[in-house]
């Protein structure tokens, strides 16, 4: 059992920081959405309670424009698991048509994801919401507090962060301000995937080649998941074998040119890669600063 | 990533296996962007190959347009972070950087080194395991460089690396090496740092970062990757004694009743004899409950569930320890305070004190003395301002399990919550308990301060001599005493003679010495006041907030400030010991007056210029003041009421 390996130091370290917002928040929820890093940090909140279940619900602020074998694979785990979920949709975006092709991929996801996370947060007086942010996706997150404090408009202020010292974390709040939690804040992209090789937790199959239909735009393939996507003339989807390396919403997610269709082949490419995660992910591309100025206005 | 490539591409199963045991090393980085910290740790990422293409080119990018190295790569905007830090050129927080090799992840806590960042470290030190201390090899040992070590002391960091940087700008020196190793060495034994490994290096051409450099054929250590890779840390929090804090109590139906929390020392198997703390009850360790199955033990670090063979009263806070070696339970103590916020530190105003999973309410006391980061010293101080460590007692409003911080970092360190504002404004490192919390408090005395004095005649009181050497203080004092005793006052001297030979031998002549000397003779005094004593104090005491301190220690009426005020000029004419003489060639250090201020009373009660009166009428004012003042006079009704 000892000296303890650097995944199971991660996984108590995940563990006891849930237990602590369950122990100290009034309201705690689970940002869910579907992605890798959400499937481990859910399997993390089965070990942290057991042989309870999770003593909060799971929330999905979603955008319409995921993937549909994510919606499917949301719904079948909370099926199997016996959680309750809670699904937001921004219906004002709705109703103003608001989407990635017509509207383009910052007022979308600002509207459809940033503003659609405020709505619901407030709806139901979350005081405590866990995300699947790592440290080491970005340089701005790397200075990411663990419980990061927002102001009641869920603003983050880089000046009003608290210090985090040993395994104290101070998750006192004033009604209406709120903490955002990261429980995978020390994992890497690697301790990610290694964990789910490891554990073997189930994943949306997007993450595994496969053929499927895509247009390359841009320099980047995009997946026609369903007839909302306008072609271009001219364009034709073609059959391609690939896999994606980040989920969100699929006008906005690049896929990779893969034959990886197993979980060790695919972190055997992840390994070899030169490129680094986010590139796949197109609103990281306006400025270096884009996910910083993102999160001061909200977006996790 | 530093993986073999090769194993990664023939036999990802196998490299995925033998990946699964490797451990996990937090270390913290100390220096400034002067030492070359960003560029050590860009280059610990870049030669792990944890940088991507993509990475690379924005680097490339970044280099020419922001860097500092010319056309080189410029390692350290690898790991800089806000944008408007980036922009001013200093990193001005905690940022968390990740890579690993074959055998171990890294978590690195890159805080800058600037003097204001004092709570940037103390946190990033908190979570350590190691830290690597960074000198200019040009530079040698620096302030900073002392303010670093001695906070990697503060929070208990047990391994150490100085990283001797810049060696290719002193052309790879042995010599130069050398004699840095021993000027550290020499200091940290000064503040009882152990466990140092030195390592000289380059990190911005890579030599000695990753592997032996040719460039240093005549260092035979390790190289600092080498090192990191191979430094054992693990025992070190499993050899201590068991010690649950209890997070959250686990009842998913009447049947189950489980303690969840990290294990933050110590090992536990079924079966052990546990305590809770602070009630004290105790029951055997019936399972060790995870979702993977019970476990047959479970170490420091671990995340667990445990169920005992019989109810007994445990919720949230408390700690669960082995009954054989249990923690301490009070609700006063003696503790090192980090303050954090710009908001300065009020002694008295209730803070919430978070240790462990408990919260309880505490106020603190004005500093005994704060420690000056630079020189170690320590000074006397009200209040604690922003990156400022000071030395405080603390009441709690109820009792908590502890082990001093020097014993178990988890349960001896604490942050301190502002009530109002929910800020995290400052941490603690618990040292010792005042009192035990089962103890009876201070007794109210019937027979009191007053019923002595008046059983003596008199009203107790302290005469605070000061002034330089030589003025001519003990002198006088001594002719008040003579007549105070010839009027059949009960009197006591305290002088250097009796003072600095026996209770406060141990005290030298620094800053710090004087003050904690002026403390304990403070102290005293009040013991003898309380004992109704006129006491005369004969030292030069030179600092305002010593004074103070000691005019604190008593009621408004009990504490007299004589200013026996010499110029220096006059004081070192008559130098009655030579000891000016001596000063002045360099042989006594820190000599009042001549390297060391005297800082002249503002409000002293009595002031006597010796050059206007002689010894004996100076003595003849002083007790007329004093009977004018009515202290030879006692109220025998009331002293005999309160009786």
């Amino acid at each position: 059992m000892y000296p303890l390996t650097h995944l199971q130091r991660l996984e108590a370290e995940s563990l006891h920081i849930m237990r602590e917002v369950v122990a100290e928040c009034e309201n705690p929820v689970m940002l869910y959405s579907i992605g890798k890093d959400s499937s481990v940090m859910l399997h993390l909140a089965m070990k942290a309670f057991y042989p309870a279940k999770p003593p909060f619900r799971l929330l999905h602020v979603d955008t319409t424009w995921k993937f549909r074998e994510m919606i499917a694979f949301r719904d079948e785990t909370v099926r199997k698991l016996g959680l309750e979920l809670l699904v937001h949709i921004n219906q004002e975006g709705v109703a103003r048509g608001v989407g990635p092709f017509t509207h383009g991929s910052s007022v979308h996801t600002d509207i459809m994801k940033t503003q659609g996370l405020k709505q619901a947060l407030d709806q139901y007086g979350f005081d405590a919401a866990f995300g699947g942010a790592r440290r080491d996706e970005e340089k701005s997150r790397a200075k990411e507090r663990i419980f990061s404090f927002r102001s009641a408009q869920h603003r983050w202020d880089p000046k009003r962060q608290r210090p985090e010292l040993w395994h104290s974390y101070n998750t006192r709040i004033h009604k209406g301000e709120s903490l955002r939690v990261f429980p995978l804040s020390n994992w890497t992209e690697l301790d990610i995937w290694q964990y789910i090789h490891q554990q073997n937790i189930p994943i949306v199959p997007l993450y595994l080649a496969a053929p499927r239909p895509v247009v390359r735009r841009g320099g980047t393939l995009i997946m026609v998941d369903d007839d909302r996507m306008p072609l271009e003339p001219g364009e034709k989807p073609e059959m391609k074998m690939v896999r994606f390396r980040t989920l969100g919403c699929y006008p906005l997610t690049g896929a990779i040119e893969s034959t990886a269709t197993t979980l060790p082949e695919v972190i055997q490419e992840m390994l070899l890669a030169t490129s680094s995660e986010r590139e796949g992910r197109m609103i990281d591309h306006d400025s270096s600063a884009s996910m910083e100025k993102k999160k001061q206005e909200g977006y996790f | 990533m530093s993986h073999s490539s090769d194993l990664i591409a023939t036999d990802i199963l196998g490299y995925l296996k033998s990946h699964e045991h490797k451990s996990l090393l937090r270390f913290i980085t100390c220096g400034s962007v002067d030492d070359g910290k960003s560029t050590l740790i860009g280059r610990l990422l870049y030669e792990s190959k944890l940088v991507y293409e993509d990475q690379l080119a924005a680097l490339e990018a970044d280099s020419k347009k922001v860097g500092t190295q010319g056309d080189q790569i410029d390692f350290a905007l690898l790991v800089d972070g806000l944008a408007a830090e980036r922009e001013q050129g200093i990193t001005i927080d905690v940022a968390y950087r990740f890579f690993s090799t074959e055998k171990r992840k890294f978590i690195v806590a890159d805080t800058p080194g600037h003097e204001q960042y004092t709570r940037n470290m103390v946190t990033g030190a908190s979570t350590a395991d190691l830290a690597i201390i960074l000198i200019d090899a040009r530079k040698g040992v620096l302030t900073q460089t002392r303010r670093h070590s001695y906070i990697v002391s503060l929070l208990g960091i047990q391994h150490v690396v100085v990283a001797i940087n810049k060696m290719d700008l002193v052309d790879y020196s042995q010599e130069r090496y050398d004699e840095i190793v021993a000027s550290y060495h020499e200091f940290a034994a000064q503040i009882g740092l152990k466990g140092i490994v030195c390592v000289p290096l380059s990190a911005l051409r890579g030599d000695n970062m990753i592997t032996a450099s040719e460039a240093l054929p005549w260092y035979t250590g390790p190289s600092l990757l080498e090192h990191l890779e191979n430094v054992v840390v693990e025992e070190d929090l499993q050899g201590l004694p068991f010690r649950l804090p209890v997070q959250w109590v686990n009842r998913p139906n009447s049947d189950f009743r489980g303690f969840a929390g990290l294990i933050a020392s110590g090992r536990v198997v079924p079966g052990d004899r546990l305590r809770a703390l602070p009630s004290g009850k105790e029951a055997l360790v019936a399972r060790i409950v995870t979702q993977d199955g019970d476990l047959p033990s479970a170490g420091a670090g671990q995340s667990i569930t445990l169920t005992l063979d019989r109810e007994i009263d445990v919720s949230r806070g408390d700690v669960l320890v082995a009954a054989d070696h249990p923690a301490g339970v009070a609700d006063q103590f003696q503790a090192t305070v980090i303050w954090m916020h710009e908001e300065a530190m009020l002694p008295g105003r209730p803070y919430l004190l978070k240790i462990g999973t408990r919260t309880v309410s505490a106020t603190i006391t004005s500093p005994k003395y704060k420690v000056n980061v630079n020189t170690l010293e320590h000074l006397a101080a009200k209040q604690l301002e922003l990156n400022e460590i000071g030395v405080c007692n603390i009441n709690l409003d109820r009792s908590i399990a502890f082990d001093p911080y020097t014993e178990n970092r988890e349960t001896g360190g604490f942050i301190l919550i502002d009530k109002l504002s929910n800020d995290t404004v400052g941490a603690g490192l618990l040292q010792f308990a005042l009192r035990r919390a089962d103890n009876i408090h201070w007794q109210a005395l019937d027979v009191n301060r007053q019923a002595r004095a008046a059983q003596k005649g008199q009203k107790a009181c302290v005469l605070w001599f000061t002034g330089l050497s030589g003025s001519g203080k003990s002198t006088i004092a001594n002719l008040v005493e003579k007549q105070l005793h010839a009027l059949g006052r009960h009197t006591y001297l305290l002088d250097g003679d009796n003072v600095r030979h026996g209770l406060n031998k141990d005290l030298g002549f620094t800053d710090a010495d004087r003050v904690e000397n002026i403390r304990r003779i403070g102290e005293v005094s009040r013991l003898m006041v309380d004992a109704g004593l006129i006491v005369l104090t004969s030292f030069i005491s030179p600092f305002r907030s010593e004074r103070r301190m000691a005019r604190e220690l008593l009621a408004a009426d009990e504490f007299i400030e004589v200013f026996i005020d010499t110029p220096l000029e006059e004081a070192e004419r008559r130098d009655p010991k030579g000891l000016y003489k001596k000063a002045r060639r360099g042989e006594l250090k820190h000599f009042t007056g001549i390297d060391s201020p005297y800082e002249r009373p503002e409000h002293a009660e009595i002031t006597i210029d010796t050059r206007e009166l002689s010894a004996e009428q100076a003595a003849e004012r002083i007790v007329s003041r004093l009977r004018e003042s009515g202290i030879f006079e006692t109220d025998y009704n009331s002293a005999l009421a309160a009786l």
